[in-house]
């Protein structure tokens, strides 16, 4: 490495400094007293992951917390794809007007979003009472306080994260691509398959992982829509920190989300080798 | 050698009165030409001009406001790009980057459906053809600008098309390299007898490339001509400066010559000939155009002095410019203001020093007249 190269990368590193103290302060410090708080409880011991593991309990709620979030990870997918796509293909300043409409939703606060669903999903709700009158439904669904409502509310706040990351990746596909790919002689179909979807993974690899990491941690829309089958291990931590106090049991709860989040991360890059898909742009 | 399979020919490729409108701007106008099979047909303009948009009429990726599109006959009109069969080169090669070399040439023929034998096969030939054989498995991102242009150019020709449209294809290379393509691409022209339409806001590379040169400004055609048409008998002031270098003199028409063409008069007194580019008459005001190699000393032109018809001005060297095969002077000549002129580095002749006076003569013939209110 000549000097140079080695002052430019100096100075590359120098930027980073803000971010990586902003991170140590606020991520790094706080996770290492949560760390040590889960070990600790007059003298160190593991009493708390102990019991994590050995009440059946637990481990259900964790492995629920998993297959929600892979659900609405999945859902994100199949709605999120076709409306980003279609957003992509739109003349620019249509695609703008429309992608107000997608993240409006970020200007009201979730828990606001999740009491207008439980209105309209009750009992006695819009949807319920448009079923009933169409004669669709002999009686009011059952669509809240179930896992229903929690995939349908937990979709609905999640699925901007995913069209907006599909989409900055489709914008990015290069049209000439696309032209070329026409030109050769593919059908609309050959030209979305071999070419668009196989260019648009990043976006995939991005927005699910995204969305599904999201969903690992989510607390308010499950905890208002679902019932009480559908605790997921926010809410268990909640509990754990607000009613019974039991801050170490909290604090290992958290550690376990945290590590099995990063295995899935890991698992997920050796299957998606996200990083030679970002890599393989352009 | 790659078995390189002649096309039956390339296909004859016509167009009438295209026409493209964007809202109330007019993007290419009355366009009509007919471009032989097998010849390299070039568009050359500025940005701007419209040939990329006409080029783009016929690759189908912009509908017409008006006209017609036929190759071989066949109207285009309403045939989407896929259905087209032509052969398209982009600027930016739009080589796609998540398939190799050999999936890039092979994409044409997978999406008509070829067997996996003749695929194989055509492939290898394509990539003989552009030399690229032992690249295969390479990514994109792998290959140097050359030869992802290679990659552009044998995918657009792997599956026979009767026609190849070029967009600058050239435009992001280096000189070398791109005076390097352009042989090459030449050489692939005339093995395979394809019909090129080509796209350059770069005349040299038109002027080297072409059978035939459609020189666009402001969405319509200047003019239509073999490249030494263009250079030696431009029909605007336009294509005298576009293509190639030209010196202007404003004058007026004084009238007839006895010997042929129009004597001209410049404000500063100086007489000349010339021919004019469309009808000229007595008094009006014209521009004239001379190519600075057309312009020699006075001594040389002749051995003994200019011929009997040749136009002769006198000024004095202003400065010498070395471009290496040649010199270029500026020469002033006084309320007429100055000529370039540019000779040849030879040893037989005498270059000029600066600050000497000195007597150019040119031919009439050289002397392209056009009326001056054309701008």
């Amino acid at each position: 490495m000549s000097v140079a190269e080695r002052r430019e990368t100096l100075r590359y590193v120098l930027l980073l400094v803000p971010a990586l103290l902003l991170l140590l302060v606020l991520f790094v410090y706080p996770l290492s007293g949560i760390v040590n708080r889960s070990v600790y409880k007059n003298g160190y011991t593991l009493d708390a992951y102990r019991q994590i593991v050995g009440v059946p309990v637990y481990v259900q709620v964790i492995a629920r917390t998993f297959r929600t979030a892979a659900l609405v990870t999945l859902l994100c997918l199949a709605l999120g794809y076709p409306l980003a796509y279609r957003l992509a293909t739109l003349r620019p300043r249509t695609a703008r007007l429309v992608m107000i409409v997608v993240v409006l939703p970020f200007f009201t606060s979730v828990i606001v979003r999740t009491y207008a669903w439980m209105v309209l999903l009750g009992r006695t709700g819009l949807v319920n009472q448009s079923l009933t009158a169409l004669g669709l439904a002999p009686g009011p669904l059952p669509l809240l306080y179930n896992q229903a409502g929690v995939l349908v509310g937990m979709t609905y706040v999640l699925l901007p994260y995913m069209v907006l990351t599909l989409y900055s990746v489709m914008r990015g596909i290069d049209g000439a691509l696309i032209r070329a790919a026409y030109g050769l002689g593919a059908s609309r179909l050959q030209v979305f398959r071999r070419i668009f979807l196989p260019l648009s993974l990043p976006g995939v690899a991005g927005g699910t992982l995204l969305v599904f990491i999201l969903s690992l941690g989510f607390f308010i829309t499950p905890a208002l829509m679902g019932g009480p089958a559908d605790m997921m291990i926010a809410m268990l931590i909640e509990r754990e920190v607000e009613i019974t106090l039991n801050w170490a049991f909290a604090s290992a709860l958290a550690v376990i989300l945290l590590a099995l989040t990063l295995v899935g991360f890991v698992g997920y890059n050796r299957i998606i080798r996200l990083d030679r898909i970002f890599e393989a742009r352009g | 050698m790659a078995p390189a399979e002649r096309l039956d020919g390339g296909a004859e490729v016509r167009l009438h009165e295209l026409t493209k409108t964007y809202g109330a701007v007019v993007a290419v106008r009355d366009v009509s030409l007919t471009i032989a099979p097998g010849s390299f047909f070039t568009f050359l303009g500025p940005s701007g001009s419209g040939k990329t948009t006409t080029l783009m009429m016929v690759a189908g990726f912009v509908h017409p406001t008006r006209g017609e599109l036929f190759v071989d006959g066949a109207p285009m009109g309403g045939r989407p790009p896929q259905k087209r069969d032509l052969g398209m080169v982009f600027q930016s090669y739009a080589v796609f980057p998540h398939l190799t070399v050999s999936e890039n040439v092979a994409f044409p023929l997978q999406v008509r459906k070829l067997g996996r034998a003749e695929i194989d096969r055509r492939v290898g030939e394509a990539l003989e053809l552009v030399r690229l054989r032992g690249y295969e498995q390479r990514l994109p991102r792998q290959l140097s600008g050359g030869e992802q242009q290679r990659v552009a150019m044998a995918r657009a020709l792997v599956f026979r098309p009767r026609v190849l449209l070029m967009d600058e294809p050239l435009g992001a290379l280096d000189k070398k390299l791109r005076t390097h393509m352009q042989l090459e691409l030449k050489d692939i022209q005339h093995r395979l007898h394809v019909t090129v339409l080509y796209v350059t806001h770069d005349q040299e590379e038109a002027l080297t490339m072409s059978d035939g040169v459609a020189v666009m400004r402001d969405g319509r055609i200047e003019q239509v001509g073999t490249p030494s048409e263009l250079y030696e008998a431009p029909a605007s002031r336009f294509v005298a400066d576009f293509v190639g270098d030209s010196n202007f003199l404003d004058a007026t028409v004084v009238g007839p010559a006895p010997a042929g063409g129009w004597l001209c008069r410049a404000p500063g007194g100086l007489e000349f000939r010339g021919i004019g580019a469309g009808s000229l008459r007595t008094g009006q005001a014209i521009t004239a155009a001379i190519r600075p190699e057309k312009l020699v000393p006075a001594e040389e032109a002749g051995g003994t002095g200019p011929g009997p018809g040749h136009n002769v001005c006198k000024g004095v060297v202003e400065e010498a410019i070395y471009v290496g095969d040649a010199t270029r002077y500026r020469v002033t000549l006084g309320p007429e203001g100055s000529l370039t002129v540019k000779l040849a580095n030879r040893l037989a002749v005498r270059p000029l020093t600066p600050g000497a006076t000195v007597a150019l003569a040119w031919s009439p013939d050289e002397t392209r007249l056009f009326p001056r209110s054309e701008a």
